[in-house]
C-alpha cells in the first residue's frame, strides 16, 4: 500500500479505517479524521470506541514518536488539530452517551510567565488521550489555581514554566495547597523547559514531565493507581 | 566584510561575546513577570550596570537588553505599541557605555523570537512576523547598535522572517538558534539543517550559530556540526550548566573554570565568538577571557572529549548521523 493513491474510506473495513485514522492523525488530516469518524458512526459504532480506539490510539503513536524525536512540535500540531475535527463531533455525543472519562486535569502557566506554547501541547495532548483539561492561559497567581481546584472536580495539576525566574513560584501553589489541606487531593505534574527531575522533588510535585507525551504517560499510571486505589 | 563584527573577527581571530540578560538582571531586583525592557526606560542605570558588567568583564561585544522588544511578546504586558520605543532605549544605553570604553566595543542589538508559532502549524503570517522583526530593528539600529543579533530561534520560518524584516533596514546580522530537544530545535532542526537554510539566503546572516538549548556539551555538539560545513563564522553561546533549586531561587550549576574549559572547546570546534547565555555572570566571562587570551585554539575534539569535559548529552544523537531518520512504517502516505 505504499504507492500513493486514493484511498476510499466509505470502502474499509472497520479495523482498516481505524489503522487508517491513525495514519491520518499522524500525518495532521483533519477533513479525512472527519470524516472517517462519521463512517463509524454511521456503522453503529459508539463514540467512546470511536475516541479510544482511533483517535486517542492514534494520538499515543503520535506521542511515542514525539517523545522519541521522530516527530517534532509542527507535526504535533497538525495531529492534535486533526484529533480536534474528529472530537467536535464526538464530543457532544460522548456527552449524551455518559461514557467514562480517563481524568480531569487543571493547567496553567505559573504568575509571572507568558509562555503557553508546551503547556498547550499538553492539552491537545491530555485532550487526546481523552481527558478532561480545563486551561487557565499563562500569568496564574496561586489564587487561580485554588478558586478552580475547589470549584471544580480535578484529579491533576498541572503548571508550566519557561523561566528559570518563574518556575520557583511552583512551590509557592504546591506550599499553599499543603497549607490548605489539599494537596494529597491532587497530583501535581510540572512541567518546561529549564525544569528538571530534582527540581520537581525539591518542590514537593509528583512529577516532572520533560514533555508532552511524558505527561499524558504520567497521567494515565497515577489515573490507574488512582483506580485500582478505590477498588481495594 | 565591511561591517565591524567582520572586522573584528578578522583582526582578533575570535570574539568574547557576553553572558547572561536575565539572570544579572534578576539580580539587580527585577522581579518575576515584568518584562525586563521596561527597563531600558524606568531603570537605565541598572541596564547600563548590566553592560558595563560585560565590558568590564572581558567582552569585546554585548547584546542589549531587548530580547523581547516585539510588538507580540509586549503585548502580553499589553505595551505592543511600544517595541521601537524600548528597542531604541537599549541601544541608546549600549552605545553609551560602548563609547566610553578605551577598547572597541560593539553593540549587537538582540531580537528574541515572537513566541508565536509560524508555519503549517502555526497562526503567525509571515507578512506580520516580517513587520514586527522591522520594528524592533529600526529601533535598534536608530539607538546606535553596530550589528543585530537574532537569537533562540526555533523555526526556520522564524529566522527567514528576520531576515527579511532586517533587510528592509539594511543592517547586518548575526542569527543564532535554540538547540534543545534531542540536539535539534524544538521545531526539529538539525544543525545540518542549519547550515543549509542561511546557506541559501537571500539575506543571510554575517555568522550563525547555537545559543542556550541545554547544557554546553549539547551546544558544543551543535556547533561541531555547523563547522563541518559552514561558509561564515560560528557564534557558541552556552548556558552556565543546568538551572538548579537552591533556597528558593535557581542558581546555574556552572562554575567559572567549567565556563573557561568550555570557551577553550567551542574555539577548538570552530567558533569564532564565544559567549555565555543563561547562568553567565561577570565572573564566569572573566574565566573565559583570560582561558581564551591565554590559550592557542586547541585541536577539535570529539564528542567524547566534550563529554569528559563538560558532562554527557542530553541524547545520543542529535539527528546529523548517517542512520537514517527513523520513520513509522504506515498504510500509506497521501501527501
Amino acid at each position: 500500500m505504499s504507492d500513493e493513491q486514493d484511498i476510499i474510506l466509505a470502502d474499509l473495513s472497520d479495523e482498516e479505517l481505524t489503522l487508517q485514522m491513525h495514519d491520518d492523525l499522524y500525518d495532521g488530516m483533519k477533513e479525512e479524521i472527519a470524516e472517517s469518524v462519521n463512517i463509524l458512526l454511521g456503522r453503529g459504532w459508539m463514540p467512546y470506541d470511536i475516541l479510544t480506539k482511533a483517535l486517542v490510539e492514534g494520538m499515543r503513536i503520535v506521542g511515542i514518536d514525539f517523545r522519541d524525536g521522530i516527530l517534532f512540535v509542527p507535526e504535533v500540531l497538525l495531529a492534535a488539530n486533526a484529533m480536534k475535527g474528529g472530537m467536535f463531533i464526538l464530543k457532544p455525543l460522548l456527552a449524551e452517551t455518559g461514557a467514562p472519562r480517563l481524568g480531569n486535569m487543571l493547567i496553567g502557566t505559573v504568575k509571572g510567565d507568558i509562555h503557553d506554547i508546551g503547556k498547550n501541547l499538553v492539552t491537545m495532548m491530555m485532550e487526546g488521550a481523552g481527558f478532561e483539561v480545563k486551561d487557565l492561559g499563562i500569568n496564574n497567581p496561586v489564587e487561580n489555581y485554588l478558586q478552580e481546584l475547589e470549584n471544580g472536580e480535578y484529579d491533576i495539576l498541572g503548571m508550566s514554566a519557561l523561566l528559570t525566574t518563574t518556575m520557583p513560584y511552583m512551590k509557592v501553589v504546591i506550599d499553599t495547597m499543603i497549607e490548605k489541606g489539599m494537596r494529597d487531593d491532587y497530583v501535581v505534574m510540572v512541567g518546561g523547559a529549564p525544569l528538571n527531575e530534582e527540581f520537581s522533588k525539591a518542590i514537593g510535585a509528583d512529577a516532572y514531565c520533560r514533555d508532552a507525551a511524558v505527561a499524558v504517560e504520567t497521567a494515565k499510571e497515577f489515573m490507574a493507581k488512582k483506580h485500582n486505589q478505590m477498588v481495594i | 566584510m565591511n561591517d565591524k563584527l567582520s572586522q573584528m573577527i578578522a583582526e582578533k581571530g575570535f570574539v568574547l561575546a557576553d553572558g547572561a540578560t536575565g539572570t544579572n538582571l534578576f539580580n539587580l531586583g527585577l522581579q518575576a513577570g515584568d518584562p525586563p525592557e521596561f527597563w531600558n526606560v524606568d531603570e537605565p542605570d541598572k541596564i547600563r550596570a548590566l553592560y558595563q558588567g560585560s565590558v568590564d568583564a572581558g567582552s569585546d561585544l554585548f547584546l542589549t537588553n531587548s530580547f523581547g522588544s516585539n510588538s507580540s511578546r509586549l503585548r502580553l504586558h499589553k505595551s505592543e505599541s511600544r517595541a521601537y520605543e524600548l528597542s531604541k532605549a537599549a541601544a541608546t544605553l549600549g552605545r553609551e557605555i560602548a563609547d566610553k570604553s578605551k577598547r572597541q566595543i560593539l553593540v549587537a542589538g538582540s531580537i528574541g523570537p515572537t513566541g508565536e508559532i509560524m508555519g503549517d502549524a502555526g497562526w503567525l503570517s509571515h507578512r506580520d512576523a516580517v513587520d514586527m522583526f522591522q520594528e524592533t530593528a529600526q529601533g535598534l539600529i536608530d539607538g546606535g547598535a553596530d550589528v543585530l543579533w537574532v537569537e533562540t530561534i526555533s523555526s526556520p520560518e522564524e529566522y527567514n522572517a528576520a531576515a527579511e524584516g532586517i533587510s528592509k533596514v539594511g543592517a547586518p546580522w548575526v542569527g543564532t538558534m535554540s538547540f534543545d530537544t534531542a540536539g535539534r530545535t524544538m521545531m526539529g532542526t538539525t544543525s545540518k539543517d542549519m547550515v543549509n537554510l542561511v546557506k541559501d539566503m537571500a539575506y543571510g546572516p554575517l555568522a550563525f550559530g547555537a545559543n542556550c538549548g541545554v547544557g554546553a556539551s549539547d551546544l558544543l555538539r551543535t556547533v561541531l556540526g555547523l563547522s563541518e560545513n559552514a561558509d561564515r563564522p560560528i557564534v557558541a553561546k552556552g548556558n552556565a550548566g543546568i538551572p538548579k533549586y537552591v533556597d528558593g531561587h535557581i542558581h546555574y550549576d556552572g562554575t567559572p573554570e567549567v565556563m573557561a574549559t568550555y570557551a577553550l572547546l567551542a574555539r577548538a570546534c570552530g567558533a569564532s565568538i564565544i559567549g555565555g547565555c543563561c547562568g553567565t555572570m561577570p565572573v564566569h566571562l572573566k574565566a573565559m577571557r583570560k582561558a581564551l587570551d591565554g590559550n592557542p585554539c586547541g585541536e577539535k575534539p570529539t564528542l567524547k572529549q566534550i563529554s569528559l569535559a563538560l558532562g554527557n548529552f542530553s541524547s545520543n544523537s542529535d539527528g546529523t548521523g548517517d542512520e537514517p531518520r527513523p520513520e513509522r512504517v504506515r498504510r500509506g502516505k497521501r501527501k
